[in-house]
């Protein structure tokens, strides 16, 4: 049967479905076009909201732009993942910001 | 008369946007039209050699600009089809030598001769691809059923609208309806889906492609092979006809290995 399946050239996964995925991937990439440069400005912005609430670990934080799967639909979706250390406690007043 | 504009690109390389220029300015002549086609690849020139009218070129397009010659002067006559000429590039200057007003200006030149003009547009998204596009109204991307060809066509598309081309519509060349039917190339829908532009046709993969340059001979000028066919149909869609998109699948099916191996694996697959 492994001869069959060499001969055949069946015996891995569809390659042309695996193309059409990759492909999707890569397109939803390029159309988001966000810039090194933007994704910093973003990243500094959040940490100055963020930190006016609470004390997080700035070394381990992690922003940037992923897909996701949405009811089977792909998605761009900003991802950000940021330890925090503690909640500042009614020491901000919002209003005085 | 006013031409048709009508620019043909791809951004990659290599997937068949000479090819193409070709064999539909050929087809559109033989459905009685008069068209011209540009070869707009300063440098890189190669429209001349795929009609087979490499001796006959004496001036090109930038002379025209420069107004070292008259149009007359330098557009090459095809004495096979009627009605068709080839506009050819210069070999030896670079993409430089022209901009994107002298194209628009060029291609107004043009307009009241023929009833089409067919731009090949070099490869890439830089000047040649600015200049060439300029001077169209419309425009066909040409793709092959592969990533990096794909991710290519959708940069060209991108570019195009925000030009304000329309319509754009999609070429997929070189498909393999076998491969396709075994899952192992990408489908016209797949391609669809993630463009979702228009398609105006599909060529099949065919040896006489090659054959035809080797030649110098557009396909669609004899008429015997499945891409001549596939061409010929685009042609009357650019001219406005409702011509059926052409059963590939029986093109495959016509290879014996083929029916074998859907046998096998149709068996194989019911099982697990």
């Amino acid at each position: 049967m492994d001869f069959l399946k060499k001969l055949f050239g069946g015996g891995s996964e569809q390659s042309g479905k695996k193309a059409k995925n990759r492909l999707q991937l890569v397109l939803m990439h390029d159309r988001t076009d966000i810039s090194p440069q933007l994704l910093d400005n973003l990243r500094a912005d959040i940490i100055g909201v963020l930190t006016k609430y609470m004390e997080i670990d700035m070394s381990k934080i992690e922003i940037g732009i992923d897909h996701i799967d949405i009811d089977n639909d792909k998605q761009v979706a900003l991802v950000a993942n940021v330890p925090v250390k503690s909640i500042r406690r009614g020491t901000v007043d919002v209003d005085k910001i | 008369m006013a031409a048709r504009v009508i620019v043909t690109t791809s951004g990659k390389g290599g997937v068949g946007k000479t090819t193409s220029t070709a064999n539909i300015a050929a087809a559109l002549a033989r459905f009685g039209k008069k068209v011209v086609a540009v070869d707009a690849d300063v440098g890189l020139r190669n429209l001349d050699v795929i009609m087979g009218l490499e001796n006959r070129v004496v001036y090109n397009f930038i002379d025209v600009i420069e107004k070292t010659c008259k149009l007359n002067q330098a557009l090459v006559k095809d004495k096979r089809v009627p009605g068709l000429y080839l506009l050819p590039a210069a070999q030896t200057r670079t993409k430089d030598a022209v901009n994107p007003e002298q194209m628009v200006a060029l291609c107004e030149e043009l307009k009241p001769e023929f009833d089409f003009v067919l731009l090949d547009c070099p490869a890439g998204i830089e000047g040649g691809f600015k200049n060439a596009a300029a001077g169209a109204e419309e425009a066909l991307v040409v793709t092959t059923p592969e990533i990096p060809s794909v991710r290519d066509a959708d940069r060209i598309i991108g570019m195009l609208e925000s030009m304000g081309k329309s319509p754009i519509r999609l070429i997929i060349n070189r498909l393999r309806p076998n491969m396709v039917q075994d899952g192992d190339m990408l489908a016209k829908d797949d391609i669809l889906d993630v463009l979702s532009i228009d398609l105006i046709g599909v060529v099949p993969e065919d040896e006489s492609v090659i054959r035809a340059t080797n030649n110098g001979e557009p396909m669609t000028m004899s008429l015997d092979s499945p891409a001549a066919h596939a061409y010929l149909n685009i042609a009357e869609r650019i001219l406005g006809h409702d011509v059926p998109l052409m059963d590939l699948e029986s093109y495959a099916s016509r290879s014996f290995i083929s029916k074998i191996k859907r046998f096998f694996m149709g068996k194989r697959k019911n099982r697990s």
